[in-house]
């Protein structure tokens, strides 16, 4: 009796501390700018993991998009609206980010969302924003499936209509880091790791795949559980393989202990990651072993974009947490664009706010997919898939502690 | 290169933390079978305790020697604090309760720790840096650093403190009997309530070294970092068997060399490649466990104990 209580009790708190682990919470951070007189005020929701695991580049999506509205507000784009953020907090768990969802489009002010940061957030939230027919702009994800359907590799086939990205996709991305790493490092044999979530496995299979394809060789594959902090095991496996270069799929939680444990292993060899790992956290947290890392990341960096400055200079002035330099400028102008298609919609219901948030939405939807504007990043659009057409990326490397971007281009398939 | 040294130093690195911590689980089950699930927390605490003095108390630049043994302090002061304090205003008012009242408490408090070191903690929202000893070692074909021998000497000279503790200190043996059997404990003129409180503190004493032990070794502590560590020790303790503390040592390394092995060598074998990897770790290490449970249910070292629930 007494045995079968240890084993009875131990299961169910396991399962009870993992379900609590899952709770929403309304965190509503941003900021909001008062209602004057009869203007009307709409809501843009706001998703992204605001504490916890991945919380630095989600607060930088939650105040790029804050900075955006700020701005569409002072300058009353859309005369007669008042636009207000509803920062949610998905805490990277694809069931909050699926509730979150829920209480975005129940909102009855809500004309769009912003977000999530984490891919596979995002494939419980696609179908209750494609219910609601409201508008889903991610500033963060790059799996594939999202837009281009399961088989995107042979059948493209646009799986939701209402969901749109700024950040371009995986199979670029790991395409563009395949190039370079076979290129310019000059590196052969690869070692391959993902997270095994949708965004980090998506990833790393596709660099393998490229990788081979420039004509290098993939000496072994592992895979890691997110929250694993021990990869003693793992990095031996590393070292005894020869590979001369780390690629990790994933998020910069596990992989700044990776990079950390790997080179007080004495194993001297880069990690290269995707723009998942592209924080300051991931050079705070491996210190000094982070040094020669490499990412891949969506866009050009924030701080060579003139159109950006003034956005960077908000940010700090404001005394924003987060990072801005990952996914800030992608959020606001992922922002802009539904506050440009709403105000499309006002135009063409002769200035006014149409009554019925439903039909609003809807034209929204029609709107932003006839996007066409120069954005903080470049030109913001998006092709029949809902992806941007701006295929921009850029290599960052860590040199004395801080990224620098070492290659900016157009990604094209190996 | 034969990476067996190497993968079993891993292990036993892995599970001499697993073991610490497991000290915990199973002293506090064994004297009031409580499973006392805040133990993770209470690890957590420990390790913010021992960065709250490297980096707000001593001054900036300390030599780490100096350093390790104030952190030691520092952390268990807190780890202890907390473990004392849960034990009084949160289990003893239900000592009489029926069992699944404390264990609902111990989660609540699990929960309420973690919450209170990411809200009022500076900056621990996210993983904050923990100051590391990286100075590498090869010994043979192993690669060990100084983290990984504070750990092991760590463990070793706190398990061996313990068992002579329990065997010949007077306060240890009043523990024993305690566990035996409390109400006779009690008769025979013991002060159960102390006995409890000592448990509880030795258990989070040696949480805070455990916690000391992984910030200088990983480099980075959170506040969520009890979670998986505190079930992979309460596991431990279970295998081992619950309520023997050499059984909480011998599980904590059982468990850590199992899953490290079969993260580094299970998917070499032909056909397990996709059940191989370090993803896979933990179900092979939960698989050994429910092995071990349907073979031995009183766990490797645990006693054949009349059934008192």
């Amino acid at each position: 009796m007494r045995r079968s209580m240890v084993i009875l009790t131990s299961v169910l708190a396991t399962g009870a501390l993992t379900l609590t682990a899952c709770g929403s919470r309304d965190d509503n951070g941003g900021g909001d700018s008062g209602d004057n007189g009869d203007s009307k005020t709409l809501t843009i929701g706001v998703d992204a993991p605001l504490s916890g695991e991945n919380s630095t580049t989600g607060l930088g999506i939650q105040y790029g998009a804050q900075i955006a509205v700020d701005d569409a507000n002072k300058n009353k784009l859309v005369p007669g609206v008042t636009f207000k953020l509803k920062a949610l907090d998905d805490k990277a768990q694809p069931a909050t980010g699926q509730s979150n969802a829920t209480s975005i489009t129940g909102d009855k002010t809500a004309v769009g969302a912003v977000g999530p940061l984490n891919s596979g957030v995002a494939q419980t939230m696609q179908q209750v924003f494609a219910s609601a027919n409201m508008v889903q702009i991610s500033p963060a994800n790059t799996n594939p499936e999202l837009t281009q359907g399961k088989n995107w590799q042979t059948d493209k086939k646009r799986p939701y209509k209402t969901y749109f990205r700024t950040a371009t996709t995986d199979e670029l991305q790991g395409s563009f880091a395949a190039g370079y790493a076979y290129n310019k490092l000059k590196k052969k044999k690869v070692f391959v790791v993902d997270d095994k979530q949708t965004y980090g496995a998506g990833l790393a299979k596709i660099f393998a795949e490229q990788f081979k394809k420039v004509g290098g060789k993939v000496v072994q594959t592992d895979h890691v559980n997110t929250g694993t902090k021990d990869f003693g095991s793992l990095v031996t496996k590393i070292k005894n393989s020869g590979a001369d270069l780390l690629y990790y799929g994933g998020q910069y939680d596990e992989s700044a202990l990776i990079t950390k444990q790997l080179k007080d292993a004495g194993v001297k060899i880069p990690l290269f990651g995707g723009d998942g790992m592209f924080a300051s956290t991931y050079i705070e947290a491996a210190g000094a072993s982070s040094e020669g890392d490499l990412v891949t990341a969506i866009g050009v960096p924030a701080d060579t974009l003139p159109a950006a400055k003034t956005f960077i200079e908000t940010y700090k002035a404001k005394g924003y947490k987060g990072d801005y330099g990952a996914y800030g400028a992608y959020a606001y102008d992922a922002t802009t664009a539904i506050i440009k298609a709403v105000k499309a919609a006002v135009d063409a219901n002769d200035g006014k706010v149409p009554s019925d948030i439903n039909a609003l939405r809807s034209t929204v939807v029609d709107e932003v997919q006839k996007s066409d504007f120069e954005g903080l990043t470049g030109k913001v659009a998006f092709d029949q898939y809902g992806d941007t057409t701006n295929k921009q990326l850029t290599v960052y490397q860590v040199e004395k502690g801080e990224w620098k971007a070492v290659e900016t281009g157009t990604a094209e398939l190996n | 290169m034969n990476t067996l040294p190497q993968q079993l130093a891993n292990g036993l690195l892995l599970g001499s933390m697993y073991g610490l911590i497991a000290i915990g689980y199973t002293m506090v089950y064994g004297i009031v079978q409580l499973i006392n699930f805040a133990h993770g927390e209470i690890f957590m605490t420990g390790a913010f305790g021992a960065l709250t003095v490297y980096f707000y108390i001593l001054p900036d630049g300390t030599a780490m020697a100096v350093a390790v043994p104030l952190m030691l302090i520092g952390g268990g002061i807190v780890a202890i604090l907390i473990a004392v304090g849960a034990e009084r205003f949160a289990y003893r008012p239900l000592r009489g309760a029926p069992r699944l009242a404390p264990l609902i408490t111990a989660i609540g408090l699990s929960l309420a720790l973690q919450e209170v070191v990411r809200n009022f903690y500076p900056d621990a929202d996210r993983a904050r840096a923990f100051p590391g000893l990286d100075t590498t070692h090869d010994i043979g074909s192993v690669t060990i650093k100084d983290a990984d021998i504070f750990l092991v000497v760590a463990a070793i000279v706190c398990m061996s403190a313990l068992a002579f503790f329990v065997r010949k200190s007077r306060t240890g043996r009043a523990m024993q009997a305690t566990a035996q059997d409390p109400d006779t404990a009690q008769l025979m003129g013991i002060d159960t309530n102390r006995i409890i409180v000592i448990a509880f503190a030795i258990g989070g004493f040696f949480a805070a070294v455990a916690a000391v032990a992984y910030g200088l070794k990983y480099g980075n502590i959170d506040y969520r970092m009890g979670f998986l560590m505190g079930l992979k020790a309460f596991t431990a303790a279970v295998l081992g068997g619950i309520g023997n503390i050499y059984g909480a040592m011998l599980g904590g390394l059982v468990l850590g060399v199992a899953e490290t092995l079969a993260s580094a060598y299970i998917d070499g074998i032909p056909g397990m490649q996709q059940l191989g990897g370090q993803g896979w770790s933990d179900v092979w290490a939960f698989a050994l466990l429910i092995l071990v449970l349907l073979l031995r249910p009183q766990g490797l070292l645990g006693e054949r104990v009349a059934d008192r629930a």
